[in-house]
C-alpha cells in the first residue's frame, strides 16, 4: 500500500516555476532515492513536502494515507509523521536543544492525543538515541546547533528522526558537507530506523551515500519531474554517465 | 523677559493646583519645602515635556497626559486589602517584602524583622522630622533639570528610605512593592532614598504595579565604594508611570540593573546614573514586553565622570500589535575619565508591521583613550528558525514564544539572583501565554 502520492505536482517560489507536474508514489517501507542534477527541484520537493511558507503549490495533490496534506501547516503535517532532515539544519540560539527536543515530542503527541512523556522517559529516550549516534552530553546542552560542526549538525537532525519517529522521512541532501566516518553515523542511524512501517525520501546528488543507505527505487528527477525511475542499479548508471542526457542539452 | 509662556494644558493646570492645595500638608518644613518650592517654579516656567524637548521626543508628555488624576489618598482598609495579591511575581523567592499602598508605606504588611546594619524607614516620616541621611543626599544624588524629576520632587510624599551600613552583606533581597490600592484613578508621587555604604552588597527589586493610577516614581540610589548592589526594576501599569531613577557609584563597586517591564500602557523609565569613582564595573539591562497600543520608553543617561570604569548597557524589546518602544541611550565620558569601557545594544523585536521602535543611542565622548560602542537593531523573527521549529511539530504559537524567549533570554540571564531570574522568565512567559492567535 501506498503511503505517500504525489500527484501532478506544480509549485513556484518567488514566482518562478520549479516543479512541473512531478508525479511519484512511495510504498510503505519503501526506502526511495531521489536523484537528479543541479536545480532540478530535489530541495524544493522536500521542501514542499514539509510545508515551508513560500513554496507556493499551484496545482496537484499531495496524499498521505489518501490524506491531502498541502493545506496543512508545517506543525501539523509532523505530527501526521512527516519529517524533514535539513541539507542546512539552522542554529536556534538561546533555545536550548532539550527544550526544543522535549517540546516537538510533546506537541506532536498532543496532536496525536497520545500523553506526554515523563522526564525519566524523555531523558532516557534522548540519551539512548544520542549515544547511538555519538552525540555526547555537552552537545545536549548546547543550543539547537549552536556551534556544531557540519557533521554534528546532520548527526542532530538523524537524533530528532530517530527521537520524533516519523512515518515519512525526507532526508534532503544528508550527505553534503560529510566525510566518510561520520557519514557511516548517519547511514547507521538511518538504516537502523528503517521499518515496514516508515518510508524514506533520500535526495541525494551522489550516488556514495546509496553505497550505505540503499534504496528500494531510484527516482531521476529533471525539470521539475520524475524523468526515470528504478532499482539501486540506476544510481550506479547516473554515477558512471552523469545526467546530461536528463537534461536536454548537455550542461 | 520675551519668553513665550504657552497656554497651560489642563493636566499642567491640574499639577499646579495640586501643589498648591497640597502643599502645606506635604511632609517637610524649611530646607525640604524649600526644594519643593524650586522644583515647583522649575515645572511652572517650562511645562510638561513635549516632543520639542530632546529627551522627552518619543514621549510627548503634554499631549500623552491629558489630565491629572486628584492625589491619591491615604489607603484605607479596603485599599489595603485590594493589594493582597501584589508582589506575587516574587512569591517564593524569600524577600524581604516592603509593602506600599497608594504610595504610602504599610507597616504591617511589611517585613520589618531587625537585621543588623539595615535600617528601614518611611520617607514621609524622614521628610518631617528633617532625618540627616535624607537631608544629605535627597534631590542631591545627579543633578538634573528633568521636568518629572521637579515634579516629584514638588509633590513626593511617600517611599522608602533604605540605609545598608557598611560592609553588611544583606542575604535576602529587599523587595519594595508599590501596589496602586485605590480603586478610583489616582495620582501617586513617591521618593526613596537607598544608600549602600562602603562594602555592603544587597539586591534591591523595586516593583511597580500601578493598576490605573498615574504613578510618578523617584529613586535615589548612592552606591558606596567597593559595594556591590544588584538593582531590579519590575513595572506594569493601565495608565501612567514615570519613573527616575538617579544613582551615584563610587569606586571599584560593582551595580548591575535590569528593568523588565510588561503591560505598560504609558511608561516612561529614565535612568540617571553616574560613575563617581574609579574600577567600578556595571551592566545596565533591561527587557520590555509591549503589546495593544502600550508605549515603554526606556530613557538613559550614563556619565562616566571618573576613568577606569565598565558599563555594559544592554537592552531587548519585544513589540506586538501596535504597541510603541523607545529607547534613548546615552554614554557620557567626561574629561580625564580615561580608561572607560562603554558598550550599548539595544534589539527590538517586531512582531507585526504596525508595532514602532525608536532607538536612539549616543555617545558623547570627551576623553581620548577609551573604548566605546553601540549598536540598535530591529527586526522580525526569522522566518527560517520558525520553520525548523514548525517542521519538528511545534504549533506557530509555541514556536514564536520559544524564540522571543530565546531573544530575551540572553538579558534575563544576567539578572544574577536566580531566584528572580526565574520569576522575571516565568513572568516573561505568562505574557507569552497571553498572545492571542
Amino acid at each position: 500500500m501506498s503511503l505517500l502520492e504525489i500527484k501532478n505536482l506544480h509549485a513556484e517560489v518567488e514566482g518562478k516555476k520549479i516543479l512541473n507536474g512531478l508525479t511519484l508514489t512511495i510504498e510503505k517501507g519503501q526506502v526511495a532515492a531521489i536523484m537528479g542534477p543541479n536545480g532540478s527541484g530535489k530541495s524544493t520537493l522536500a521542501y514542499v513536502l514539509a510545508g515551508k511558507p513560500g513554496y507556493e503549490v499551484t496545482e496537484g495533490e499531495v496524499l498521505l494515507d489518501g490524506e491531502n496534506i498541502l493545506d496543512m501547516g508545517a506543525d501539523e503535517r509532523a505530527a501526521k509523521g512527516v519529517f524533514l532532515a535539513f541539507q542546512y539544519p539552522v542554529e536556534v540560539p538561546g533555545v536550548a536543544t532539550m527544550t526544543f527536543l522535549r517540546t516537538a515530542l510533546n506537541a506532536q503527541r498532543k496532536t496525536r492525543s497520545e500523553g506526554e512523556l515523563s522526564t525519566p522517559e524523555f531523558m532516557k529516550l534522548v540519551r539512548e538515541t544520542a549515544g547511538q549516534l555519538g552525540i555526547g552530553q555537552d552537545m545536549l546542552r548546547r543550543a539547537v546547533n549552536v556551534g556544531f560542526s557540519g557533521g554534528e549538525k546532520k548527526r542532530n537532525e538523524i537524533m530528532q528522526m530517530a527521537i520524533l519517529q516519523p512515518r515519512l522521512a525526507v532526508l534532503d541532501e544528508t550527505d553534503s558537507g560529510l566525510d566518510i566516518d561520520a557519514l557511516k553515523i548517519v547511514a547507521d542511524g538511518v538504516n537502523r530506523l528503517r521499518s515496514p512501517e516508515r518510508s524514506m525520501i533520500v535526495i541525494t546528488h551522489y550516488q556514495r551515500l546509496l553505497n550505505y543507505i540503499v534504496p528500494d527505487v531510484v527516482h531521476v528527477l529533471a525539470k521539475g519531474r520524475v524523468v526515470k525511475s528504478g532499482g539501486k542499479e540506476l544510481a550506479l548508471a547516473l554515477e558512471a554517465e552523469g545526467y546530461a542526457q536528463y537534461v536536454g542539452e548537455a550542461a | 523677559m520675551a519668553d513665550v509662556t504657552p497656554i497651560k494644558t489642563p493636566a499642567e493646570q491640574a499639577l499646579a493646583n495640586a501643589y498648591t492645595g497640597a502643599r502645606d500638608r506635604l511632609p517637610g518644613k524649611g530646607a525640604v519645602a524649600a526644594l519643593r518650592e524650586d522644583a515647583f517654579r522649575a515645572f511652572e516656567a517650562r511645562g510638561l515635556p513635549h516632543r520639542r524637548v530632546e529627551e522627552w521626543k518619543y514621549t510627548d508628555l503634554r499631549t500623552l497626559m491629558r489630565d491629572l488624576y486628584p492625589l491619591a489618598a491615604p489607603p484605607d482598609a479596603a485599599a489595603k486589602a485590594r493589594t493582597k495579591e501584589a508582589g506575587n511575581v516574587l512569591a517564593g523567592v524569600g524577600c524581604r517584602r516592603l509593602v506600599f499602598v497608594a504610595g504610602v508605606f504599610v507597616p504591617e504588611l511589611s517585613d520589618l524583622a531587625a537585621e543588623a546594619g539595615v535600617s528601614i524607614g518611611s520617607m514621609a516620616e524622614a521628610l518631617a522630622k528633617g532625618d540627616a541621611l535624607v537631608a544629605a543626599h535627597v534631590g542631591k544624588t545627579f543633578a538634573t533639570d528633568d521636568v518629572a524629576v521637579a515634579l516629584n520632587t514638588a509633590l513626593m510624599g511617600d517611599g522608602a528610605v533604605i540605609r545598608i551600613a557598611s560592609g553588611t552583606q544583606v542575604a535576602r533581597p529587599i523587595h519594595l512593592i508599590f501596589a496602586a490600592g485605590s480603586d478610583r484613578p489616582s495620582a501617586i508621587f513617591m521618593r526613596s532614598l537607598i544608600v549602600v555604604e562602603k562594602g555592603a552588597r544587597v539586591t534591591i527589586v523595586d516593583d511597580h504595579d500601578s493598576g490605573g493610577s498615574q504613578e510618578n516614581a523617584a529613586l535615589e540610589l548612592v552606591v558606596g565604594d567597593e559595594a556591590e548592589v544588584d538593582y531590579v526594576k519590575l513595572t506594569r501599569t493601565n495608565a501612567l508611570h514615570v519613573a527616575s531613577l538617579m544613582a551615584t557609584v563610587g569606586a571599584r563597586a560593582r551595580f548591575n540593573s535590569f528593568a523588565f517591564t510588561r503591560d505598560g500602557k504609558l511608561v516612561r523609565n529614565q535612568n540617571f546614573i553616574r560613575f563617581a569613582g574609579e574600577h567600578t564595573e556595571s551592566g545596565i539591562r533591561g527587557v520590555s514586553l509591549l503589546r495593544g497600543d502600550d508605549h515603554v520608553d526606556t530613557t538613559l543617561l550614563i556619565d562616566h565622570a571618573k576613568g577606569h570604569c565598565v558599563s555594559r548597557e544592554q537592552f531587548r524589546t519585544v513589540l506586538d500589535d501596535e504597541s510603541h518602544g523607545v529607547f534613548q541611550g546615552k554614554i557620557v565620558v567626561e574629561p580625564h575619565a580615561q580608561k572607560t569601557d562603554a558598550k550599548m545594544m539595544t534589539r527590538s523585536l517586531l512582531l507585526t508591521d504596525r508595532a514602532e521602535a525608536d532607538n536612539k543611542p549616543e555617545l558623547e565622548i570627551f576623553a581620548d583613550d577609551v573604548v566605546c560602542g553601540h549598536g540598535a537593531t530591529a527586526g522580525a523573527l526569522d522566518p527560517g528558525l520558525k520553520f525548523y521549529l514548525m517542521s519538528r511539530g511545534i504549533s506557530e504559537p509555541e514556536a514564536e514564544a520559544l524564540l522571543i524567549q530565546a531573544f530575551i533570554g540572553e538579558t534575563v540571564e544576567e539578572i544574577a539572583h536566580e531566584g528572580i531570574r526565574t520569576a522575571v522568565m516565568n513572568a516573561a512567559i505568562e505574557w507569552l501565554g497571553r498572545r492571542e492567535w
